[in-house]
Order: C-alpha cells, then structure tokens, then sequence
C-alpha cells in the first residue's frame, strides 16, 4: 500500500517503521525527495544531513525524520545560525536535545534556515536569503523559527525543533497553520542551542498535530548537567490528551486586544474561543496591566545577553576570520563583514544598556519591570488555567514590509514576548484562516511546567476542527 | 613638603588545586601541551554551557574561611566582559555583586591586613608568540581562580612581602593551592599611592606583571620611589596602569585611566544562584587544618625549639608534618628539626625537588639517619651522602650506610695504622704543632679523614693525634 508520508501524524509513520512497512531510509528518502522538490521555492532548509547510524526503533518516534533550527548543534554537521560569521563551523558535538532525540531514534533530516542569530521575525535576517510561506510565496514564514515552520507547512518533515526567545517558535508556527510549542524556561536544555537571549531561549517543536508535539516534548524534556537551568519535571504529556475541558479556567486579556490587532485575526480567534467554549470551558475576559511594559524590557534583557553571548564570534577560534595587521582590526573587521545590521543593531543596543552609566536606568530597570510582568502572571494563573490571545497581530506579512522598519517588525511579537520574559510555557495552533487564506494562530499560555493544560485545550480543540489537517494547495501532493 | 605615606591594597590570584576546570570537566593540570586539556565549554564554541564545579566552590569557601571571612549565604556569578584572544567567550565568567566572601583578614607581627573580598572566576589562557606568530593556548582558559582582595592596609613593600608570603602559607595549609609564583598559580597586581599625610588615598597606579614575591617588593619600592619623585618635584601622579619590567627594573605605563575598560558586569544568566546552609559552612570550618599561627603557639609550648627554627617548620605545611611524624619515631626536636631545615632542605634544592610531599624517604627512615648521626655512628659528612642516598628510594639506612662504608671508625685499634702514617710523612706540620701552632694538628685530622676516606671519626682522630706526636716528643 502506498502512502502519502507527509499526511501522516509522526507516531504513524514511526508504528510503519516498527511494524517493518517501511524502513528508515525509505522514510528518509521520501522526505529528502520532497526538499529537492519544494525547497528551492521555500527556501526553508539550508542543507540536509545524511543519513547515519541510528539506534534501533525504541521509541514512540522512532525512525521519523526531523527538521533542526540552525542554532542547534549537531555533530559534525556544519551549524550557522544562519550567520556569515559561523559558516563553516562544523560543530564536534550534539546538544542535549539532539542527544535525547538521537537515543530515541529519531532521524535529524536537514538544518532549517532561520533569522541571523534568531533575531528577526521574518526569517528575513538570514544570510541564505529568506524563507517563503507554503501558504503564499510571497509572504514571509514568520521568523526566527521561520524554515522550520515553512519546512513542516510544506510537509518537508512531520517534525522540526525551533528556539523561541521572544516568540520565534509561535509566530512563524502561527504565519504557516503549524502547532508550535514553546516549553516552560528550564524544561528542555539548551545545551547546544547557540544562545541568543539566555535567560529567555527554549527549544520546542513544530509539527502539525498536538498528539507528535505532546510525544516530541516528552522525549526533549528533563533535566541536563550540562545546562545548570535546566529541571527534571514529570514530563507526562501525552496523560493529557483528553477531550475534556469542561469547567477550565479560561482568561483573555483585554490588553491583547488593541486596535493593533487585525480585525480578521480578532474574528477568527473568537470563533476558535465558540467552540472551547462550546466544550465547556469558562472564558473570561481578563487583565494584565504590565503587558504594555513587555516588549521594551525584552529588548533590554535579550539584547544585553545577546550583545555578551556574541562576543565569543571573534574571529580568533573558528568560523569567519578577516587576517588584519592588529588585533583590534581583526575583531572590527571579522564582526563587521560577519554579522548582518539586525545583528549589529542588537549587539549594539545590548552593550549600550549595559554601559557603565546607563545600566541602572535600562538593564536594571528592565529586571525589575520583568520580575513585575513575571509576579502578575503567577497571580492571575492562580485562578485562571490558561490564558488565550492571538499568536501575533496579524497573519503572515509580505517580503520586504517591515525589513527596514525595526519597530514595527518588533511589535508583531508583542503578544509573545511576555510568555518568555515570565519562563512560562505557551504554544499556538492553527484555528482558522484570513480573507486572504493565510493561518491565524491562537496562543495559549500555562503556568510554570503547566504544558500538560496547553495539550489539553489544544487536543480538545483539535479534535472537533480540521485547521491542523489544512495543506498548502502547491504542497499538498507528492 | 607634608610628609609622605605609603598606602598599598594587593589584589592576588589564587589557583584552585581542583582536579578539574570552574565550568567544565577537563582536567586542571599544568605544563600539558597546548590545546590538549580542552572542550566545547571552556573554548567558548557556540551553544555549549557552564556548570560550577562544587569542589572549586569548596575549596574557596575553605580558604576564604582560613583568611577569617564571612561567607555569603547566597553567591552570584557574573559575565565581565572583554574582548582579548586569550579569553574564549569575550567574557569572563567572574563574580562582582554578591562575592563568595567578605571581611576578612590576615594578621602579620600583630597587625591585620583587612581583606575586602575574595571571589571565585575563572582563568583565561595564555598567549604564545613565537617567530611563527601568534597562538593561544587554552588548556588555563577556565581553571578556577580565587580572587582575594585587600583593603588599601598595607604600607611597605616589606609588608606587602611578608603579606603575600603568609597567604601563601595559609593557601597551602588549607590544600588550596601550592602558590607556585613561577608557575602561575598565585599572581599579584598591587595598587599603590602616596597620600600625603592627612589626605585620604591619593592618585593611584595599578602595577602588574610581578612574578615573584621579590618581584612585588621591588616593583613597590620602584613606585615609592617614582612617585615621590613626581610628587616632590611638585608634578602629578596619574591614574594608570604599569607593567613591572623585571630585567630593566622600572615599571612602564600600560593604559590609562580613560582606557580603561568597562567590563559590563551583569549577572551571568547560564549559571542559577548559589546558597550555602549554615551545616555545609560549619562543616567546612571545621574541616580546616591547624592553621600556622596556631601551630606556631602549639609547636613553641610543646617543642622549645628556637624561634627561628619554629618559624622556618611552620612556614611549610609539609615541613611541620615532616617534622612531627619523624618525632615519633624519634623525640628529638631539636636534632630532627635542625636536620630537615638544613640538610635534608640543602639536598632537595640540589635535587631540585621543591616540596617534601615529593621524596620518597619516610620519616620513619630519616629519624634512623639523625639516631646514627647523634649516636656518633656516622660523621656530618658520611650523614648527608647518606641522605642524598636515599632520599629518592628509601631504602634501609643502616643497610645503606654499612653498604656505603659510611659508618664511623671510632675504635683506636682501627684508626692506628692512618695515624701513624699521618705523623710520619707530615713532619713539618707536627713540629708546627710541637711549636705551639694548634691549627696545625686541623691539617693531620684531614689527613686522616682523606686516607679513611672520610669515615674516621674525627673527635677520636684528634686524640689518637694528640696522643701519638706527645709521644713521639717524649722520644
């Protein structure tokens, strides 16, 4: 019997696998000869891992390929976080999660191209030019996690990693109709993760059914000695794929629903909210005063880590080295030819917030604003389960619209953001579609190592629509 | 002119003696070929992460205890940032608000030296320039340090001599670190001013690139020197950064105040805080060996030794202990100490062996050479071969010393034969004798000594010569 891999869940290719229906590399090459196929439009990945000695099947995801985020590292796999600045860093080890994934005989397919850096929300930023959306070509992906959400729209691979620091898993998951799932800060090591922001990076998948995203986080999970932050929770994901949500606790807060927000996107989103509620959950509209702080902290507390994580691109011990008579020179040349202007800009705000003289008025002031936004949300999580608004303002933006205008690019994370600057976990699934046809993301936001009551919601939700089975037309065959 | 003071603070590094790196497991050893003790960690490759080594953690509490601090309950790590090719990550893994330890305290001749902080880090590597260029080399790069800060107390360079030599002391009675200066494993940046008296601090210079205690002593005394020169001559002391020049003897500025680097401190968010219970501190404290002073006070009631002698055991950790297990075997103080700080030291230097931990001789082997030597079976000559022969094997000393011939002939009978041969072919030094010139009969004894080839017993040779020209006299 013939199937169309690329329509099946990630455990339904894995039981073929088990049962001895296909192998791995028959699988592997399915999805390999959709890449060749496809990429060269999306731009999604930006090369492919071959195929090496795996474990055997063991696992509820064994042998199913999946699509890696440029930042995370692989060994002997060439990682560049999309940046001029690491090309040809081959890195000599795997990060935790790939470590997890490889002892569960999961299959790393290809490296997806991202934003530089992980900074940019429209996988503009990348130096391979940027990614498409399977839904509309000339439409970005969302970024960063921009190929990777493209990469399983397109159905390159029923799964991908992605790292999300202010959003960068859940706006391109919501810009390309995928589910993505950002964990609570801590749940999954970042061992590995090339850092961006280290106090607010995740890595989570992307993937289109919440039941491979439910069996994907428990194998990624848990504590690492390698990663101090990093905690071992029970990590029971898949206990809470079950229909019933009657009488959860449901908040939407009303300073998610500004006059930025697409009116579209605000329809969609309340008919996704009929039918939880239809489901017996209680919505109730709610407020989070401080939300309005979120997006100038973030962008204190990212870009003053990202500015010190950056340091280390200095020419000197690998990837892109400018040879110049002084040593200053070969630190201003290699960091001037190597990172693009997003990079630069972030290097440059971040150092400037921590200057001696301005770092009590911004950096420190950002902390604490944090802490404020961190404490409203463990208030109101004590009454309320979840909390639902929409992923981003708008569905996906076109090529170009917002490159040269850094704020404006900025506030299409601005529901995101705060879910990071909290550690708190949230993912968002597709509910729904614009005039245009372009996906609408719900977000739903848990308490602290709350995951288990995002899957519910979004299980029950899945379970009575059929957003989550939608096929971009051009991708949809073989 | 107001007259002129001296005011010194000493910021030291310390090197841990883990057995692995602050933030990653490799190995902390030294004198490794380059680049040999590395990973993704502590080179800085992008994604890897740093976890604390609780032992460095250990180490630095224990020590800081020893310097009289108060730990903090709840520490911080911190990023310090700065571009250089010897630091992997652009930043240093340091500590800057909440530091391991506060308040402490190190007291020479009556006199405390406040200590204003200690806190842990991590090292960077070291730059290598050979006539192929430049490299670096990372097996250093994040080996734990700790970083021991004094308030600006002290007020000579002797004092700053006397302050670093006890630290070390301290440091290597607690197993902290062996402060090997050549080495790298203590390093010493001072800060010096020259207030005049009444004025607060002065404009100070930092100097660096000391390496040798003596080193910080004169780089000082070159200071105080150049300052006051300056100053006397009515001109201004800039706020700088200079280089001691050990072969040309001056120190030579470095950079600036204005170039100074902002190091943007903030908390190193890869790492989570860490807190002490009062039981872990309380368990460290008491896990602290007899430190010097208190073994200096102990030693003088139970020992009566001379100062000087207490002072040079105590000083080395491993000398005391050298000393007190060899007492056991033979309570002799004085004898056995005079034995360690003379010959049995004398021999290491030649040997080149530069701590006690590493002969091979027991304390029990050693005491049988003192016993012979204070027994009058071996002579001050045959008792250091003896040792030089065994210091490295350990093998028997009464089995080494009869093998050897290196046992003193005291028996007349014995002695005759060269005694007799002495007197006869040295006719001139013996009438010397007869004539009243006492020094002469010190040339027969060597004579003697030569032909036994160094075993005759001297005390008795000079009474078996006395005798023997007395008698040739009365002939």
């Amino acid at each position: 019997m013939d199937y169309n891999l690329h329509k099946l869940r990630a455990e339904e290719i894995s039981l073929l696998i088990r049962e001895k229906r296909r192998t791995v590399q028959e699988v592997y090459e399915y999805f390999q000869k959709r890449i060749a196929k496809f990429n060269s439009t999306l731009n999604a990945v930006v090369r492919s891992i071959a195929l090496d000695k795996f474990s055997p099947p063991n696992s509820l995801l064994a042998g199913v390929p999946i699509i890696i985020k440029d930042n995370i590292c692989i060994k002997e796999v060439e990682i560049t976080c999309a940046s001029k600045i690491l090309k040809g860093f081959i890195s000599p080890y795997d990060a935790g999660v790939i470590k997890r994934l490889k002892k569960n005989s999961l299959i790393p397919l290809a490296i997806a191209n991202m934003d530089e850096f992980a900074f940019g929300s429209s996988c503009e930023t990348s130096c391979y030019g940027p990614a498409r959306n399977p839904w509309d070509k000339n439409k970005v992906p969302g970024g960063s996690s921009g190929g990777s959400a493209a990469a399983v729209a397109a159905g390159f691979a029923p799964l991908a990693l992605g790292s999300d620091t202010g959003g960068s898993i859940r706006q391109p998951a919501s810009f390309c109709g995928v589910v993505g799932f950002k964990p609570t800060y801590g749940r999954v090591s970042r061992f590995g993760l090339v850092a961006f922001g280290s106090s607010l990076d995740q890595i989570g998948p992307l993937c289109r059914d919440i039941r491979d995203c439910a069996a994907v986080l428990e194998i990624i999970s848990g504590y690492d000695e390698n990663d101090s932050t990093s905690v071992e929770k029970p990590a029971n994901f898949r206990d809470y794929l079950k229909e019933d949500i009657k009488g959860v606790r449901i908040g939407i807060p009303k300073e998610y629903f500004t006059e930025g927000v697409d009116k579209e996107v605000e329809k969609v989103l309340g008919e996704a909210l009929k039918v939880l509620k239809s489901r017996g959950a209680v919505i109730e509209e709610m407020s989070l005063p401080h939300t309005e702080y979120a997006v100038p902290v973030y962008y204190i507390v990212a870009s003053s880590e990202a500015s010190s994580n950056l340091s280390r691109f200095d020419g000197v011990r690998y990837g892109l080295r400018q040879n110049t008579q002084t040593l200053t020179k070969l630190y201003t040349y290699t960091r001037a030819q190597g990172f693009g202007r997003e990079a630069k800009r972030r290097i440059l705000l971040g150092t400037f917030s921590l200057s001696s003289g301005y770092y009590d008025a911004y950096y420190l002031k950002a902390l604490k604003a944090r802490t404020l936004i961190k404490q409203e949300f463990e208030k109101v999580f004590q009454y309320y389960d979840v909390i639902i608004s929409p992923t981003s303002p708008t569905t996906a933006f076109a090529l170009g619209e917002k490159i040269n205008d850094p704020l404006k690019m900025y506030l299409s994370d601005v529901f995101t953001i705060p879910a990071n600057l909290a550690g708190i976990p949230a993912a968002s699934i597709p509910c729904g579609f614009d005039k245009k046809g372009l996906p609408v993301g719900m977000q739903i936001i848990g308490p602290a190592f709350g995951e288990g009551k995002i899957i519910n919601i979004a299980f029950s939700y899945q379970s009575v629509t059929n957003w989550h089975n939608m096929y971009p037309a051009d991708y949809e065959g073989n | 002119m107001k007259e002129i003071e001296v005011v010194i603070g000493l910021e030291v590094h310390v090197q841990l003696a883990t057995a692995t790196k602050m933030f990653c497991r490799c190995p902390n050893l030294f004198g490794q070929p380059p680049n040999t003790l590395i990973c993704p960690v502590c080179m800085g490759l992008p994604g890897s992460l740093p976890v604390v080594n609780a032992k460095a953690v250990e180490l630095g509490i224990k020590a800081a205890l020893a310097l009289n601090c108060h730990i903090n309950r709840e520490i911080i790590f911190e990023r310090k940032n700065y571009f250089y090719p010897d630091l992997p990550k652009g930043y240093q893994i340091s500590q800057y608000a909440l530091p391991l330890a506060e308040e402490g305290f190190i007291e020479i001749e009556g006199k405390k030296i406040r200590i204003r902080r200690a806190h842990l880090e991590e090292d960077a590597g070291k730059l290598i320039h050979s006539s192929l260029g430049s490299g670096v080399d990372f097996n250093r790069a994040g080996v734990p340090l700790l970083e021991i800060v004094t308030e600006p107390d002290v007020h000579s360079p002797q004092q700053a001599y006397d302050y670093l030599t006890q630290l070390k002391t301290i440091m290597q009675y607690v197993g902290v670190s062996s402060c090997d200066m050549e080495k790298g494993f203590l390093r010493c940046d001072a800060n010096i001013s020259l207030p005049r008296k009444g004025e607060k601090l002065g404009v100070k210079t930092e100097v660096k690139n000391m390496n040798s205690f003596r080193g910080v002593k004169d780089a000082l005394s070159y200071e105080i020197e150049r300052q006051s020169e300056i100053i006397q001559k009515g001109g201004r002391i800039i706020q700088e950064t200079r280089l001691w020049d050990e072969a040309r003897r001056k120190t030579f500025s470095m950079r600036s105040k204005e170039e100074a680097h902002d190091y943007r401190y903030f908390p190193e968010p890869d790492l989570v805080k860490y807190t002490f219970t009062e039981e872990e501190i309380e368990k460290l404290r008491n896990s602290l060996p007899e430190m010097p002073q208190v073994k200096y006070e102990r030693f003088k009631k139970q020992y009566k030794i001379e100062e000087s002698l207490l002072k040079a055991l105590v000083e080395e950790k491993n000398l005391a202990d050298f000393f007190e297990s060899s007492l056991r075997y033979y309570p002799q103080p004085k004898s056995v100490a005079n034995w360690i700080l003379g010959p049995l030291r004398e021999i290491m230097n030649i040997k080149r062996i530069e701590n006690i931990e590493n002969i091979a001789l027991s304390p029990d082997n050693f005491t049988k050479v003192v016993r012979m030597f204070d027994e009058k079976k071996l002579n001050n000559i045959a008792t250091k071969k003896l040792l030089s022969l065994i210091l490295e094997n350990n093998e028997n000393a009464a089995v080494v010393a009869e093998k050897n011939n290196l046992l003193q002939i005291s028996n007349a009978a014995d002695l005759e034969a060269w005694v007799e041969e002495a007197v006869r072919t040295n006719p001139k030094p013996v009438n010397d004798y007869l004539s009243g010139k006492k020094n002469a009969l010190m040339f027969l004894v060597g004579v003697v000594m030569r032909k036994s080839s160094g075993q005759a017993n001297p005390t008795v040779v000079k009474d078996l010569l006395v005798r023997r020209i007395k008698d040739e006299k009365s002939n």
